[in-house]
């Protein structure tokens, strides 16, 4: 198909320019066009939020958006949350909390969990679990997930209680 | 030497066996940079994809792939008739059966593979497919395994002679060409004459519906062919690479040597990874073909509709007893719906798995079984979903025939079952239908649970509940869920267990470095159980070296040592068995090692947490890093440099772990939904090595029994559409309906496991589906109920209620 369109995204704080067939979807563009391979597809039907993105501050799942709809935007994946030197507080409780198994929805769980906690930082149980619904673990069975967040939002929010 | 460091920190440095030490996996999988099939990219590689059939059964009468050709990015279009000159139109299944690779001829069940397109992306493939045109001749369609057996239509012409006739199949004679295998355990007649001849007889039938593991990563591979060096590498979804190896070799022709497999992280198996799909050979010959790499990664609707589908056991079951409760016998019989090929993922000998533990945690004198595998117009699997082969049919079964004769008896179900337990001092015992149970100690996890939950005042809270909603005070019925396990596990003794020949053990090699670190590397492969973890914990209690200090590595036949792969809850049963003895072998090594340093005969000194020990002075001392940097740069009479080991494990009996379950349930009767107020869950798992891991296990496998039992089904139209393609219709629970679990535990250690640990990965769905079944149908004993069929999804809970007449 020759008629491609002209796509500009910002992800993770880097500038993309592109070429991409309207039909592109939005994981395909990360995941091949881009390298950025944290986000993954596991249904491509909106089901399980293994693709799960942040864009302009709302949880995406990229699996079933148009690269097209996403131009102009800025883009978070895990990739952008935090690395080897600054892991963010919900990486690292993960970690301590045993929140994960085979790690295929990890990075999906953990960028939808910074927006919950965007969007709530002092969730109950019962918000945790329903904020967390869109995203699908086959091994955790969610009790350490939500632990984990659990633990996170007690983190966070004591950093910033402590920077106050 | 100065020693300051207490023995108990000593102990605590090396993170071993018994310490809930945190994954060395999750640094990389938290950040994103988990490496994943769908990750590996090369160079110039292609995708290929397949066209699949609408129809579940059609004769196929021309496949034209000209206009296909045509689209853009399409490099080419497989067919069988492209295969058929290689010999790779079909290949074997591990249960000794064949499957079409591609459509030779017909198709026999809906989304077939058919076709393979290979093109430059995926975009390309799917454009490709679209453009192949395949005329198909729909052929009569059967769903139904009983009407397959009296049906003239014959789906498989190569299972009757040119009279007709039903041949032999892989498992003994025939007696309809749509008839796979009988396959039987214990005692007919004797079984029979007890059942007869009882005070008390329950019946009962029940469907296990069929299910599937769907992983939250699909299956796919990478084949690269380099033509140069004549090396086929295979990146895949694999639970088994080095069978897999040996399968592509013994099917593609190329010599074994030049074939590397590799398992890369793997986004779950469950058991839907540990079989050859025709993906993986149509990506070889793709490659081999073109020149160049080819992927293929199934999407979700393929793989609910092709690989892998679990259970679909229509089981009849009778239990006889004494008026008192005392089970006399126990009769079961299946008919198992296999689809169009026999491609379950089973031992070889056991073509029904290890069905035959039916008899369960009792001692039941007298039982037979008998299952007869049916072909239909369904994918083909049988794969062990999150169990051991088909051990959660088994022990669905009994439990729930506990349940029938305990409603017969009108008997507490939980008292039923505790005079009918296997005794401790019973093992190692010997049930009817043939297995040694290694160990056990059911009374007491049963007590624990019982007196965990309170039971004696949920039944009377129970009572009170029956008597407010008949007053019209509550619409709402409490069930009370019992579950008590045996799991088989650890396939398995090679004398009685190989899968296309080879046997199951499986194996460790440990390499220590100079400076006192080491690598270890296993024939099994994790899918997120953690091996990277617990063996590395194993290793550091049996050779002194910290956990930290040790890199577990799986899953390339290239540097990996031979083994079996990891289903079943073998890795820990039987990999982890090798790990041990290969830990011993560095351990006596090092014996050698530590006695000429310091100067004393080799029986003088002894092990101790990190270090041997002069015996009598422990003041004289050689730490194992001391040790291991004396094997490479000392030169010690009689010892060779080096310090390396290699165990091949067999081990001489499965393992049995058990559990004791109990889920308490509130269930609404208008709409029909189940609230779990309450899920208690006692595992039995032997030695444990890392209770973090093993809880995190237990809350996954309940969650995936959950599923099975309230909803999750790969369900079929008459015309043998699959209803359940997509994760819209195919339940996957997410946090919303999952509970929070507690978990507990008894240690009964395996007498004849290396460090006396028995395997918990797949226990919790095994006694967790029978478990969350009792609870819905316990909700309904009161008003009649003896059983229905699963899943227990909200529409049938409240037909059943409807039924009842609890809407009038």
């Amino acid at each position: 198909m020759s008629n491609k369109m002209h796509i500009k995204l910002n992800v993770n704080g880097k500038a993309e320019e592109f070429l991409a067939e309207p039909r592109e979807l939005l994981i395909y563009t990360l995941r091949e066009r881009l390298n950025i391979t944290g986000p993954h597809i596991g249904c491509e039907t909106s089901h399980c939020g293994a693709c799960t993105v942040t864009i302009d501050g709302k949880s995406v799942k990229s699996c079933t958006m148009f690269a097209a709809q996403a131009d102009g935007k800025e883009i978070t994946t895990i990739e952008g949350i935090g690395g080897p030197d600054d892991l963010h507080p919900l990486q690292e409780a993960f970690k301590e909390h045993h929140g994960l198994q085979c790690g295929y929805c990890t990075p999906g769980m953990i960028t939808r969990a910074t927006k919950l906690l965007e969007e709530n930082p002092n969730p109950t149980e019962e918000e945790i679990r329903f904020g967390m619904a869109g995203n699908i673990c086959r091994c955790t069975g969610y009790q350490n997930i939500v632990k984990s967040i659990q633990a996170a939002a007690t983190e966070m929010n004591a950093a910033k209680e402590a920077a106050e | 030497m100065k020693d300051e460091v207490t023995r108990e920190e000593r102990v605590d440095n090396l993170k071993g066996m018994g310490c809930s030490r945190k994954r060395v996996e999750d640094a990389r999988f938290t950040q994103g940079k988990g490496n994943y099939v769908d990750d590996v990219k090369l160079d110039g590689m292609l995708f290929g994809d397949f066209v699949r059939s609408p129809y579940a059964h059609a004769r196929i009468t021309n496949i034209d792939t000209a206009a296909a050709l045509e689209v853009p990015g399409v490099l080419a279009v497989l067919t069988a008739a492209d295969l058929e000159p290689l010999g790779l139109h079909w290949m074997p299944t591990l249960a000794g059966d064949k499957q079409m690779v591609l459509a030779d001829g017909k198709v026999l069940f809906q989304g077939q593979e058919v076709a393979f397109v290979v093109a430059e992306d995926r975009y390309a493939a799917a454009d490709g497919i679209e453009a192949v045109v395949v005329d198909y001749e729909e052929l009569p369609v059967i769903v139904d395994p009983f009407e397959a057996l009296k049906s003239d239509v014959i789906l498989r012409p190569d299972t009757v002679d040119e009279n007709g006739k039903a041949v032999d199949g892989a498992h003994g004679p025939r007696n309809h060409p749509n008839h796979i295998f009988t396959w039987e355990a214990g005692d007919k007649d004797p079984t029979e004459e007890v059942i007869a001849n009882a005070d008390v007889v329950a019946e009962e039938e029940m469907y296990y519906h069929r299910t599937h593991p769907c992983p939250l990563e699909t299956c796919g591979c990478v084949a690269s062919m380099d033509k140069v060096n004549g090396k086929l590498t295979l990146w895949g979804t694999f639970q088994a690479p080095h069978a897999i190896r040996t399968i592509v070799s013994l099917i593609s022709g190329i010599e074994e040597h030049n074939i590397r497999v590799i398992s890369p992280d793997i986004g779950g198996g469950f058991g839907n990874k540990v079989g050859a799909y025709p993906g993986y050979v149509c990506s070889v010959v793709a490659s081999i073909v073109t020149g160049k790499p080819v992927k293929w990664i199934e999407d979700r609707t393929d793989n609910l509709m092709t690989t892998a589908f679990a259970r679909d056991y229509w089981m009849k079951g009778k239990i006889s007893a004494t008026p008192e409760g005392k089970i006399t016998g126990l009769h079961c019989h299946v008919t198992a719906d296999h689809g169009g090929f026999d491609a379950c993922a089973d031992p070889t000998k056991f073509p029904a798995g290890f069905m035959n533990i039916c008899t369960g945690s009792y001692d039941i004198p007298t039982a037979y079984l008998a299952v007869d595998g049916v072909y239909t117009n369904k994918a083909p699997g049988g794969v062990s979903y999150r169990c051991s082969f088909r051990v959660t049919e088994a022990v669905y079964f009994i439990e729930r025939m506990i349940e029938v004769l305990a409603i017969k008896l009108d008997m507490d179900a939980a008292e039923l079952r505790r005079i009918n337990f296997i005794k401790k001092e019973q093992f190692p015992y010997t049930a009817a239908l043939g297995w040694e149970y290694d160990s056990g100690d059911y009374h007491t996890a049963w007590d624990k649970a019982l007196k965990a939950v309170d039971y004696d005042g949920l039944r009377a809270e129970q009572v009170q509940r029956v008597a407010d909603f008949k007053a019209g005070k509550t619409r709402k019925l409490m069930g009370i869920g019992l579950s008590f396990f045996t799991e088989i596990v650890g396939a398995g003794p090679v004398k009685n267990c190989d899968i296309l020949g080879l046997g199951m053990f499986d194996s460790c090699e440990i390499r220590i470095h100079p400076t006192g670190s080491a690598i270890a590397r296993l024939g099994t492969i994790s899918q997120g159980q953690g091996h990277a973890t617990t063996f590395a914990q194993i290793l550091a209690s049996e050779i002194g070296l910290p956990a930290d200090s040790i890199t577990i590595e799986e899953g390339d036949t290239d540097t990996a040592p031979y083994g079996l792969g990891t289903y079943g809850s073998r890795s820990t049963p039987v990999a982890g068995a090798a790990t041990a003895m290969a830990g011993r072998k560095i351990r006596a090594k090092a014996q050698m090692i530590a006695a000429y340093l310091l100067e004393v005969h080799d029986n003088d000194v002894e092990f101790d947490v990190d270090r041997f020990v002069v015996k009598g002075a422990p003041e004289k001392f050689k730490t194992m890093k001391e040790i291991a940097f004396a094997a490479y740069n000392q030169a010690i009479p009689g010892i060779e440099p080096g310090l390396e080991a290699v165990s091949y494990y067999d081990p001489p009996n499965m393992t049995y772990p058990f559990g004791a379950y109990i889920c308490v349930m509130d269930i609404d009767v208008d709409t029909g939904v189940p609230d779990i107020r309450r899920f208690y869950a006692l595992d039995d798992c032997g030695t444990r090595i890392n209770p973090m891991i093993i809880e995190g296990q237990v809350h996954g496998g309940l969650t995936e029994a959950l599923a099975v039992a309230l909803g999750q089904e790969i369900a079929y139209d008459d015309m043998g559409n699959c209803k359940t393609g997509t994760l819209m219709d195919f339940f996957l629970p997410t946090a919303w309906e999952v509970p929070n679990y507690e978990t507990d535990y008894t240690v009964t250690p395996s007498p004849h496991h290396p460090i006396g640990a028995k395997g918990v990965g797949e226990s919790p769905h095994v006694g967790g589906v029978p478990c969350f079944s009792n609870a819905v149908q316990d909700a309904f004993r009161a008003f009649g109920n003896t059983h229905t069929n699963m899943p227990h999804d909200h529409w049938r809970i409240w037909k059943t209620a409807n039924e009842m007449g609890l809407h009038d």
